[in-house]
């Protein structure tokens, strides 16, 4: 049952790349998002504890992931349906200097987006640290080609920058695993199934456990997109295709933070949290208190978003190192920030559509060129931004809840200022975007429902889970931060 | 045999010595080849007991036909293809690289010393030299401007993680095995200079030049 969430995708990914025809690619992507969905719905249901052992399985972290990575891709492969239609075909001029470029064929797209998800389910179901770590190395192969999808130099640099700058991490990540491997001492027979592990941690070399942590933290991090790491980030998202950029942003980052999490079950099972958490924290307030300063500078709306990301992952891997209630506003706000986040990337596509432009200052009046993206747009900044009665406002006022229950009252304000500096960048920005004439030349088109629906939905869950947080979501939410709280 | 393994490993150090002072990329290729070739050895001398399986004979030889033949060829035919100037304009010049090479070494012997106890390594040098050679590849891949000196030095990297993976390579030879999937890395590196190239979508594959996309000045004067 759990082998068909990836074996699904990767089969239809394979037999996209030999589909000409338009119309069957389109369905195939969604009927697989359709699918995925209906799968780990069933999972969720069934699902017991993994056996123990197992290479592939299904636990609490596993069930809160897989549900974001999969309403994610079924909401940006209903809008990839919409944005390929939209497309022109064959060769084009780029809207920044000129050049002329195409396409990639949309078969290597399609596919490469069913890779895509395979890939991360495979990371998000894998129990075997080095299957994990393959697992995340191949969402690094699968997404390359979907940022290059705009054939023109800007995202050439930006895939080559992206394939670079991951490669190394992974290779870092690989070195941690290795450590941790070593960690075992020569007498022991232990395989690398997490389970396995943290049983074996107790007794594994303190030194080399820690060593193996930081170079996970670090290789994994730099795919999670935490400062000082994050710098092919940016880039990638701002130059893929804007579901793409959704995509990247609300599930690969969230996969990427998952392997840390893995390694943060291992040490805790070893009893070296306190060893853990500062690393995290270090990690997070980096990234919170750089990324306020890039937005107040930022002039290109999509570039905005990223680092809006970069803030977010930061702010997760805060509330895992400082644990307790933060811990559940971490996994909340991975939730939250992964719907909102998507929300925005696939409205920013339309407004790139309608304005033909990605900085903020010549996107103006947005209102009158495309009111239903606008509002969303609206909306989506002011969740991202941690405004009440949004989703991420509860998310972030736990972590911060948690950061005083734990006495650190230091990091509450510093984070809370760093907030606000984001707030009012992220806030004028948008405002003077939707507000004002629009520029001459920029005409009205009719808004396609493909391309507005599915942000609008996503930017509603964050809506609802401001105001109520379903039994189902908040009892998933607390098996997995116990998952991470307690395995000795 | 710990002998003739360590005489490997002093080979290693002085390729990457030879690496850090090369500036023909066809020198540069042709060391990282012979790299290939001395880490092929190393399994040979990963069986605790001294014996060998033929999983460790196996992961010789594979390691010696992706390292030591199929990428330097790779490597050697994306400079044909792309016909880059052989020479290498580094950010950091080569003697004072080879300067930094020295304080990476002695850093790389402290810490060896440091976490070598752990395990009974192939070699005592072992670690030492798997972490050196980890720490020339990094400091290739951030001060080489032309890409394919990048994914030289990339290949470099993940040799020093071989190197380390080897001490593991009887008790957890799956993990070893993994590292080939850096491999495809290198692999598609290559390929994206070669294909690329040929369809003129990028004039120069100077790294260093991808700054279009850096915050700051360039966005400036973008306004």
């Amino acid at each position: 049952m759990i082998w068909t969430l990836f074996t699904i995708p990767a089969l239809a990914g394979l037999a996209a790349f030999f589909m000409k025809s338009r119309a069957a690619l389109r369905t195939l992507l969604v009927a697989t998002a359709v699918a995925h969905l209906a799968l780990v719905i069933t999972v969720a249901a069934t699902h017991g504890a993994p056996r123990y052992g197992a290479w592939v399985g299904v636990d609490a972290l596993a069930i809160v992931f897989l549900f974001i990575t999969s309403v994610l891709f079924m909401a940006a492969s209903v809008y990839a349906v919409g944005y390929l239609a939209a497309e022109t075909p064959g060769a084009r001029t780029d809207i920044e200097d000129g050049e002329l470029f195409s396409n990639e064929p949309e078969a290597v797209f399609v596919g490469c987006l069913l890779f895509f998800l395979a890939s991360m389910t495979l990371v998000i179901t894998s129990r075997h640290m080095g299957l994990l770590w393959a697992a995340v190395e191949a969402t690094t192969l699968a997404s390359a080609p979907l940022i290059f999808f705009h054939r023109h130099h800007r995202s050439m640099e930006a895939a080559w920058k992206y394939l670079m700058i991951c490669s190394v991490g992974i290779g870092l990540a690989l070195l941690g695993n290795l450590f941790i491997a070593a960690a075992l001492g020569p007498s022991a027979d232990t395989g690398l199934v997490i389970d396995e592990l943290s049983a074996a941690a107790p007794r594994m070399n303190p030194l080399w456990l820690k060593a193996g942590f930081i170079f996970l933290v670090v290789g994994y991090g730099t795919k999670m997109g935490l400062a000082p790491l994050h710098t092919w980030l940016p880039d990638a998202h701002s130059e893929s295709p804007s579901v793409v950029s959704a995509l990247l942003s609300g599930a690969l980052l969230n996969c990427a933070f998952l392997g840390i999490l893995r390694a943060w079950q291992l040490l805790a099972a070893a009893g070296l949290t306190a060893f853990a958490a500062p690393i995290l924290v270090a990690f997070g307030l980096v990234s919170i208190g750089l990324t306020a300063l890039f937005l107040v500078r930022q002039t290109d709306y999509k570039r905005l978003l990223a680092y809006s990301s970069i803030e977010h992952m930061g702010i997760m891997a805060l509330g895992v190192g400082l644990g307790g209630i933060a811990t559940y506003g971490a996994l909340l706000n991975a939730v939250n920030h992964s719907m909102a986040k998507a929300a925005l990337f696939l409205v920013s596509g339309n407004l790139l559509r309608a304005f033909r432009s990605k900085e903020i200052a010549s996107v103006t009046g947005s209102m009158r060129i495309a009111p239903v993206s606008s509002i969303i747009w609206l909306c989506g900044a002011f969740a991202i931004t941690g405004m009440p009665p949004f989703g991420v406002f509860v998310s972030e006022f736990t972590i911060i809840r948690g950061a005083i229950d734990g006495g650190h009252v230091v990091i509450a304000v510093t984070v809370l200022l760093f907030l606000g500096v984001a707030f009012a960048a992220v806030a004028a920005s948008v405002l003077s975007m939707v507000q004002g004439e629009p520029p001459a030349g920029v005409i009205r088109e009719k808004e396609t429902l493909l391309t507005i629906l599915p942000p609008a939905v996503l930017a509603a869950v964050v809506l609802m889970l401001g105001l109520y947080v379903p039994p189902f979501i908040s009892s998933a939410l607390h098996k997995a931060s116990l998952a991470l709280e307690v395995l000795q | 045999m710990t002998m003739l393994a360590s005489i490997a490993l002093v080979l290693l150090v002085l390729s990457n010595i030879r690496l850090l002072g090369g500036s023909r990329l066809g020198t540069l290729i042709q060391t990282v080849a012979i790299q290939g070739v001395i880490l092929a050895f190393l399994p040979l001398f990963a069986h605790p007991g001294g014996g060998l399986n033929y999983e460790l004979l196996a992961m010789a030889a594979a390691t010696g036909l992706i390292k030591g033949l199929v990428l330097p060829r790779m490597l050697t035919r994306a400079v044909r293809d792309v016909q880059v100037r052989r020479e290498v304009e580094p950010i950091v010049g080569y003697s004072t690289s080879l300067l930094v090479g020295l304080a990476a070494l002695a850093v790389s012997a402290y810490l060896g010393w440091k976490l070598s106890p752990a395990e009974p390594a192939v070699s005592p040098l072992l670690v030492p030299v798997a972490i050196f050679t980890v720490l020339v590849g990094l400091f290739l891949i951030m001060t080489r401007r032309k890409a394919l000196t990048q994914v030289v030095g990339y290949l470099v990297f993940e040799n020093g993680i071989y190197t380390f993976g080897v001490s593991l390579a009887y008790r957890q030879p799956l993990l070893v095995e993994l590292s080939v999937l850096l491999d495809v890395f290198v692999g598609v590196f290559v390929m994206g200079i070669i294909v690329f190239h040929i369809q003129r979508e990028f004039d120069h594959i100077d790294a260093d030049k991808l700054s279009l996309l850096r915050d700051g000045e360039s966005q400036e004067e973008h306004q």
